[in-house]
């Protein structure tokens, strides 16, 4: 297809000049560029994920065997695992600990913070987002989060330890728990940082999105890549401020003696002075963040996976317009749902009853989404890349995960449900592993974009088979531990007689969550091997329309050498009829495709329409003229 | 056949077909206004806090009995008088802040230079103004944990409420003005050191305008809620 070629392609020159005072400083530590920044963003993402999903083991080897000593433990926890076993605050600060870093640090900053900076200017044909600087700041003061939170693991009294919702009074008082003192402080500062960082990030996106898209690059052109990323920003712009003003009343709490969520309490024999305050306000403002942080983590995967799964069926998405509309209709409801936290809380029944409602419309726009993912794949000339494995995954931990949120939804089911392993099942499978499987999938997908080269196929095959078997065995069994009621967060199922028949179960998903986590080796050995050893990535390798692929594989500053190309079509022209290939990208215009324009194509302008009738009677097409 | 070539792949050049900006706005300008949404958010996250603590508490202070004094010159007997004051020097230096736009718009630096002067010099004063209203305050036995002795029975607990929440939100706005003032000097001195006589443009005169309206706009808020409801 000459139409891919870029106008002024053999002007290197000029590029060389302006890349030549770039210092190791500048390129790789303080880059300014979007997709250097994505790739910072990524591995750190990278590292964050295998530790949090190391801490989960310890806990995990604590529920097996929790009569039983492993030495090896106290080796590198010390008085943590004092004698070979893990404390019961450590476990619980493991439990704090491996949420929030997977709910913010990889799932937040790692996938929204690598596919906007590397796809919104990359899909809508920019230079750079719309603050570079910005940009740059947004990832430091990630990275500062990131350090400060694992800083708390070498603090005496121990990491945060109240869950990662970090309920006051538990996260409130220093002397409830160890892990409320310094290691809580730690947690609320790096919270402070992380919020910063994608509230600057999130402006970035939303300004590029709207201000610097290409020529013809109309909003209905956009990629859902981009829809998603930019609703996401969105989500989360109005949602973190109100968890930074949750946050600044519980250090107010912690440490200058109000009484915003404390009252009544009596700890240890002895009577506090705090009078008045109501910790239902603090669920209140963290859900407002909370439950909209769901759909923060999980829309950039549903993007991203829209786009995979278009590639590779080489076929249209089945219904462009109606997967916009349910993000949109996602977006907005993501916002009057929050209450479904809280039903145990003592609301109203009646205010339970809307907030029931309200949760249970989300299904509707979910629905769409994954009938539109099951019709773009059906009769679909299927590439099965591990990408597509990825995103194919995803689609089914959507609907498995999906199915038991309307179970809890229900405010009268979840005075049964309320925090059991139940709900542990529910979104670890719908927002944790159709997160990571979306993250996975846009990895192996842009992999040669980001580093030149691809991914090893076999060794991808081999983690998505362990990856999605694992999450499987790991998380199914719980929904069963849910419906007997035993409750999530608990240190030891032997001090219980109900839950002690569960311990075998347990040694069952331990050892499927070892397994799984080997399974992520293959994983971590492909993405760094490749980086240097991989095989050379063609330009376009998976034969996409997207603008990102019209980019030389040679990264440089600014994407495009010469002029950015212009959009003439949407991004989903895959086997359409009366083409010779199965793909059209953007840039090729319609003049050059004959054969296979359709009126619709022309957007209402009936000259062009006149100019294709009479083509296409001159070449004797039949075609179907009325829409 | 070019004149029909050119026809069908005639890119539309409406505002929201690519190529250019939808708003005809520089993207600094979007993005300040994004993070004012952002900010307003967390200020009514405080201030529904702050509504459903008033509901749920059986009394609450008369913000006329607490708010007596002008520093300086009376220590009680004009209720909201010296609070009046402030709120009067805010919004004057949002009137300044409109005059160094508008000199902005007219390339003239040194009318720029002069309003942002005088902005300055209203934040500051507001600030000082609350330094002292704090102060007092903290003198008569308010602050963050602590009520003035006089309060008995059920006042306790409103009152309590009432002084932390007072603290708090009035520190977070104070915490905004301050910005607000150190980011106006910023700016001030790249006006003198003729940053945006060379770039051509007074923008960012407007873009740090928008944040110091806002804050003055959130000042309005926090006023109505603390003295006057």
């Amino acid at each position: 297809m000459s139409s891919i070629a870029i106008p002024h392609a053999g002007d290197h020159g000029h590029d060389a000049h302006e890349h030549h005072h770039e210092t190791f400083l500048t390129k790789y530590i303080f880059s300014q560029d979007h997709k250097m920044i994505a790739k910072q963003f990524l591995i750190t993402g990278i590292i964050m994920a295998f530790f949090a999903m190391f801490l989960s083991i310890l806990f995990r080897i604590q529920l097996a065997w929790p009569e039983k000593d492993f030495p090896i433990l106290e080796v590198f926890l010390g008085k943590w695992a004092e004698g070979g076993r893990i404390r019961p605050d450590f476990f619980l600060s493991l439990v704090t600990i491996h949420g929030t870093i997977m709910v913010f640090f990889v799932l937040t900053a790692g996938l929204s913070g690598t596919f906007s900076n590397l796809l919104i200017p990359l899909q809508l044909g920019a230079r750079d987002m719309a603050s570079p600087f910005m940009n740059m700041l947004s990832y430091w003061l990630f990275f500062s989060a990131c350090v400060v939170m694992i800083s708390s693991f070498f603090v005496e009294s121990g990491p945060a330890s109240a869950g990662w919702t970090i309920y006051p009074p538990l996260s409130a008082l220093p002397q409830a728990i160890p892990g409320s003192g310094t290691g809580m402080t730690l947690w609320l500062a790096s919270m402070v940082l992380f919020i910063a960082s994608q509230v600057m990030g999130g402006i970035n996106y939303i300004s590029t999105v709207l201000n610097m898209r290409t020529k013809g690059m109309s909003l209905w052109r956009m990629p859902l890549t981009i829809w998603a990323v930019f609703l996401t920003a969105i989500v989360g712009l109005l949602s973190f401020p109100v968890l930074v003003s949750a946050v600044v009343l519980l250090i107010f709490d912690r440490s200058m003696g109000t009484s915003f969520y404390l009252s009544d309490i009596i700890i240890g024999g002895q009577i506090l002075p705090n009078e008045g305050g109501s910790p239902i306000l603090f669920q209140h403002l963290f859900w407002f963040l909370g439950h909209p942080e769901v759909y923060i983590v999980l829309m950039p995967a549903l993007g991203l996976t829209s786009e995979v799964i278009a590639t590779n069926s080489r076929k249209p998405i089945f219904g462009y317009h109606a997967m916009v509309y349910s993000l949109i209709g996602i977006t907005v409801l993501s916002f009057i749902v929050w209450g479904h936290h809280m039903f145990v809380t003592g609301m109203n029944p009646f205010l339970g009853g809307v907030f029931m409602i309200t949760t249970l419309i989300i299904a509707v726009p979910s629905a769409v989404k994954t009938f539109n993912y099951l019709a773009t794949l059906w009769r679909g000339n299927i590439k099965f890349t591990p990408a597509m494995l990825f995103a194919i995954g995803l689609v089914s931990f959507f609907i498995s995960g999906g199915l038991t949120g309307i179970f809890l939804g229900n405010s009268a089911l979840d005075i049964n449900l309320h925090d059991t392993y139940f709900v542990v099942a529910h979104f670890h499978l719908v927002m944790g592993s159709a997160s990571i499987c979306g993250m996975l999938c846009g990895v192996y997908h842009w992999y040669p974009k980001m580093f030149g080269r691809m991914m090893n196929d076999k060794l991808g095959y081999l983690h998505f088979w362990m990856t999605f078997i694992g999450a499987y065995l790991v998380f199914f069994p719980m929904h069963f531990m849910g419906i007997d009621g035993v409750p999530r967060r608990y240190y030891s199922f032997t001090n219980f007689p109900f839950m002690q028949e569960w311990l075998t179960v347990n040694v069952f998903v331990t050892w499927a969550a070892i397994i799984a986590g080997l399974g992520q080796v293959a994983f971590l050995f492909n993405f760094f091997y490749s980086i240097w050893f991989g095989k050379k990535a063609t330009q376009n390798p998976w034969k996409s329309n997207t603008l990102e692929w019209t980019t030389p594989v040679e990264h440089l500053h600014g994407n495009w050498p010469g002029e950015i190309p212009t959009v003439y079509r949407w991004p989903y022209d895959y086997s359409k009829p009366g083409h010779e290939d199965d793909f059209i990208p953007q840039t090729v215009p319609f003049s050059e495709t004959m054969s296979s324009n359709l009126p619709h194509d022309f957007e209402g302008d009936a000259v062009a329409e006149q100019i294709q009738r009479e083509w296409d009677k001159e070449h004797g097409v039949e075609r179907e003229l009325h829409h | 056949m070019s004149t029909t070539v050119s026809q069908l792949d005639q890119v539309k050049s409406g505002p929201w077909n690519g190529g250019r900006s939808p708003f005809a706005m520089e993207y600094g300008k979007i993005m300040m206004w994004f993070f004012l949404v952002s900010d307003a958010f967390t200020f009514s996250a405080f201030l529904i806090y702050y509504g459903a603590q008033r509901f749920a508490q059986v009394t609450w202070p008369n913000p006329d009995d607490v708010f007596q004094s002008i520093p300086g010159i009376a220590d009680h007997g004009y209720p909201l008088v010296f609070v009046g004051i402030m709120t009067f020097i805010l919004i004057m230096s949002s009137v300044t802040m409109v005059l160094a736009v508008e000199a902005g718009h007219r390339n003239s630096k040194k009318e720029v230079v002069g309003w942002m002067v005088a902005t300055i010099i209203g934040g500051l004063m507001f600030l000082g103004c609350q330094a002292l209203e704090w102060s007092h305050l903290h003198h008569e036995g308010y602050w963050w944990g602590t009520i003035p002795t006089h309060y008995e029975g059920i006042d306790k607990l409103g009152a309590q409420q009432f002084a932390n929440l007072f603290f708090t939100i009035t520190g977070f706005h104070g915490f905004h003005v301050t910005t607000g003032v150190i980011i106006n000097i910023i700016i001030l001195f790249m006006t003198m050191a003729n940053v945006f006589e060379k770039r051509g443009t007074y923008l960012m005169i407007e873009k740090v305008g928008l944040y110091w309206h806002f804050v003055d706009l959130v000042w309005v808020f926090v006023f109505t809620f603390f003295y006057l409801v």
